[in-house]
């Protein structure tokens, strides 16, 4: 079980849920990256999705294109990547999963890359663009590594496509709250609580729910539904703001915490059964 | 040879389906009511109607004989689709693409362009339909494509300029899926391109391949034989697989896709995806692609914006690997000379697209004594007047 299955068991058994902080590698440069996730990981994230930037994210809005062109034009690259991952690992025990794009994974090589993601300390995959039906022996190559490789399943998902989704996915199904790119929203889309329910019905993996989550409030109204709340462009959006700010370390370790206090706020209110 | 694409729109290896999981459903939504419609003889017949009355099919083919008398060799032949309505071949896709969006109940239609022509494509079916239109464009080629960026205006669209990336097609089609993905149940994706993912290669194909059965029909009734070659620029390919297909089971004949060499070798520096690039996946679809060591999409450059592009659609990719077709490249300069040729040779000004399939049957004519070719010219020139003046300027005096 990977580093990602173990803290879901812990979580449960202590009736807890997970904080998903997502922040894109090599934001604003690749050495800064462990000195961030550190800071998230101070402030209550449970799992930190490291971002491997691409050229064309057509699943993602302004806030992470424009992280990405960052770390692109700081010389990121998959392989420094899992150098940023094996610096992370030698300090933390904190999850990781690697969140990107197929081509770049594809030009690295499916074996080469399970080997030397598990060596990193890596503990699973998610590609926004691998469908199921093109997935299969990249999930089998991970999988033999002893890799999760997590899928997304929307609110246009049909029943057989989630049944798919469940079906190829470890670790934890990412849900993704509405339709669009990712970015930050004031409300949440009301499309949440019916995928809940239609994913609840077929699996008993954990389920987070990503895209457009952006304060404590929407945590708290999460967490009633959901194992785990992933935030990424709320994040990577004050790491733009404080880009050469020397406390941008403390305001993120803060702002982690305010979004991990979201879940108290519900621990407090009514639980859903 | 085995009929392609699979079910799952795979070209051998190539193509099939890498798009995030909200565009899933809509893609097997687009699939069932392409697949329903093209059994449905009413829709036949309301597209035939329309090819005939609005965009003005059958296009000639059309002896090009002082070309062919300079060139000493090959008879040449060209296909006038950039005598279609809206100057270009894209119409044909963007009638029969509008069919399926009213018959799924989409009221909106999105749509990329690189040279402008499936941008006013698309905006002249949304105007003809009453949809609401929006076309992404790279910032670099509305600069370069201002004539197309006003017509789409003048026909109710709204233009949205892409700042991102080389500000090109690449950028417009990332810009158009995150728009799609945004508003999906209301919007239907107006791909131009035999690009992307299924069904839209296979889509775009049939509703191209009308060029190539007119075209075999017409040169079997004027030469009373076979062409032997068949030569079409291809950027995504929508064209060249529009006239390709009525003539791949035909093996005497020599089809040739041509890809923008644009300033030399050097990544960057051109859009030639089977001599510089490899397999991998970009915007729905695997084929060849222009990237580096890393898997990032590199940038490309060709003077003509639509062959301006780092995938090339997937079923090229079968063509090539098959032997079936062969793909060459041809430089800035080159089309730019085919253009000037053709322009004074028959009175035609071609789109710098289309220049460059004229470009390879220049150069390959005089050693074909004997043979007959057939160059697809998908596009007319107007929209790359600007360029023209920028690459003549002895003209321009």
């Amino acid at each position: 079980m990977t580093r990602i299955g173990r803290l879901f068991e812990n979580l449960k058994r202590s009736d807890r849920k997970s904080l998903i902080a997502y922040l894109t590698a090599g934001d604003p440069a690749p050495e800064r990256t462990p000195a961030l996730v550190e800071a998230l990981e101070r402030g209550g994230a449970d799992l930190i999705e490291l971002g491997v930037p691409f050229s064309d994210p057509i699943a993602d809005g302004p806030v992470i294109q424009r992280a990405g062109e960052r770390a692109l034009r700081a010389g990121t690259t998959l392989r420094g990547v899992l150098d940023i991952a094996r610096e992370i690992r030698s300090r933390s025990e904190v999850p990781l999963l690697l969140f990107t794009y197929l081509n770049p994974v594809l030009r690295y090589g499916f074996e080469a890359l399970a080997r030397d993601a598990a060596e990193a300390g890596i503990d699973g995959w998610l590609l926004t663009d691998a469908s199921v039906e093109e997935a299969g022996d990249y999930v089998k190559v991970m999988r033999s590594a002893g890799l999760d490789t997590v899928f997304l399943a929307a609110p246009t998902s049909t029943p057989r496509r989630l049944e798919l989704v469940a079906k190829y996915s470890s670790g934890f199904v990412y849900l993704v709250s509405r339709t669009g790119v990712t970015g930050e929203q004031d409300s949440l889309s009301a499309s949440v609580g019916p995928l809940v329910r239609a994913m609840r019905a077929i699996t008993s993996l954990p389920l987070a729910v990503g895209f457009g989550i952006s304060r404590p409030e929407h945590v708290a109204e999460l967490g009633r539904q959901v194992e785990a709340v992933v935030v990424g462009s709320a994040i990577v959006h004050l790491i733009e703001r404080n880009l050469d700010n020397p406390s941008l370390e403390i305001q993120l370790e803060a702002f982690a915490r305010e979004l991990k206090h979201g879940f108290a706020m519900t621990e407090a209110g009514v639980r859903e059964p | 040879m085995i009929s392609q694409p699979d079910t799952g729109g795979h070209f051998g290896t190539y193509g099939g389906r890498y798009v995030p999981e909200v565009l899933m459903s809509p893609l097997e939504e687009l699939e069932r009511t392409f697949l329903e419609a093209r059994e449905d003889p009413a829709f036949r017949t309301e597209l035939d109607e329309l090819l005939l009355t609005y965009a003005g099919r059958p296009t000639p083919l059309y002896f090009a004989r002082r070309l062919t008398e300079k060139l000493g060799g090959a008879r040449i032949y060209v296909k006038r689709e950039d005598l279609l309505h809206t100057g270009a071949h894209k119409i044909n896709n963007c009638l029969g693409q509008a069919l399926l969006a009213r018959r799924m109940g989409k009221k909106r239609v999105i749509a990329e362009t690189g040279a402008g022509q499936h941008g006013v494509a698309t905006a002249t079916v949304c105007a003809l339909f009453g949809f609401e239109c929006v076309v992404y464009m790279g910032e670099e080629d509305m600069r370069r494509q201002r004539l197309n960026v006003f017509r789409m205006r003048l026909l109710g669209a709204k233009v949205v300029g892409v700042a991102s990336g080389s500000r090109t097609l690449k950028d417009a089609i990332s810009e158009a899926m995150r728009d799609w993905v945004t508003n999906v149940s209301t919007t239907h994706y107006l791909l131009g391109s035999a690009l992307g993912s299924h069904p839209y290669p296979l889509m775009v194909r049939e509703f191209h391949q009308v060029i190539g059965q007119e075209a075999r029909e017409q040169i079997l009734k004027v030469e009373r034989r076979l062409p032997d070659a068949v030569i079409a620029c291809v950027g995504g390919g929508s064209n060249a697989i529009g006239i390709f297909h009525a003539f791949v089971p035909d093996a005497s004949v020599r089809l040739t896709g041509v890809e923008a060499g644009g300033r030399g070798h050097v990544l960057g520096q051109h859009a030639a995806r089977f001599s510089g690039g490899s397999p991998g996946v970009l915007h729905g679809a695997r084929s060849y692609l222009l990237q580096d060591e890393n898997g990032q999409i590199s940038l490309t450059h060709s003077v003509s914006a639509g062959l301006d592009y780092a995938l090339v659609g997937p079923e090229h990719a079968w063509l090539h690997d098959s032997g079936r077709a062969e793909y060459v490249s041809v430089s800035d300069a080159q089309a730019l000379d085919a253009a000037r040729l053709l322009s004074q040779t028959e009175g035609i000004i071609p789109a710098l697209e289309s220049a460059h399939a004229v470009a390879e049957a220049v150069a390959r004519a005089p050693q074909a004594a004997g043979q007959v070719f057939i160059v697809n010219l998908s596009g007319r020139g107007d929209k790359d007047i600007d360029i023209y003046r920028e690459n003549f300027p002895e003209l321009d005096a």
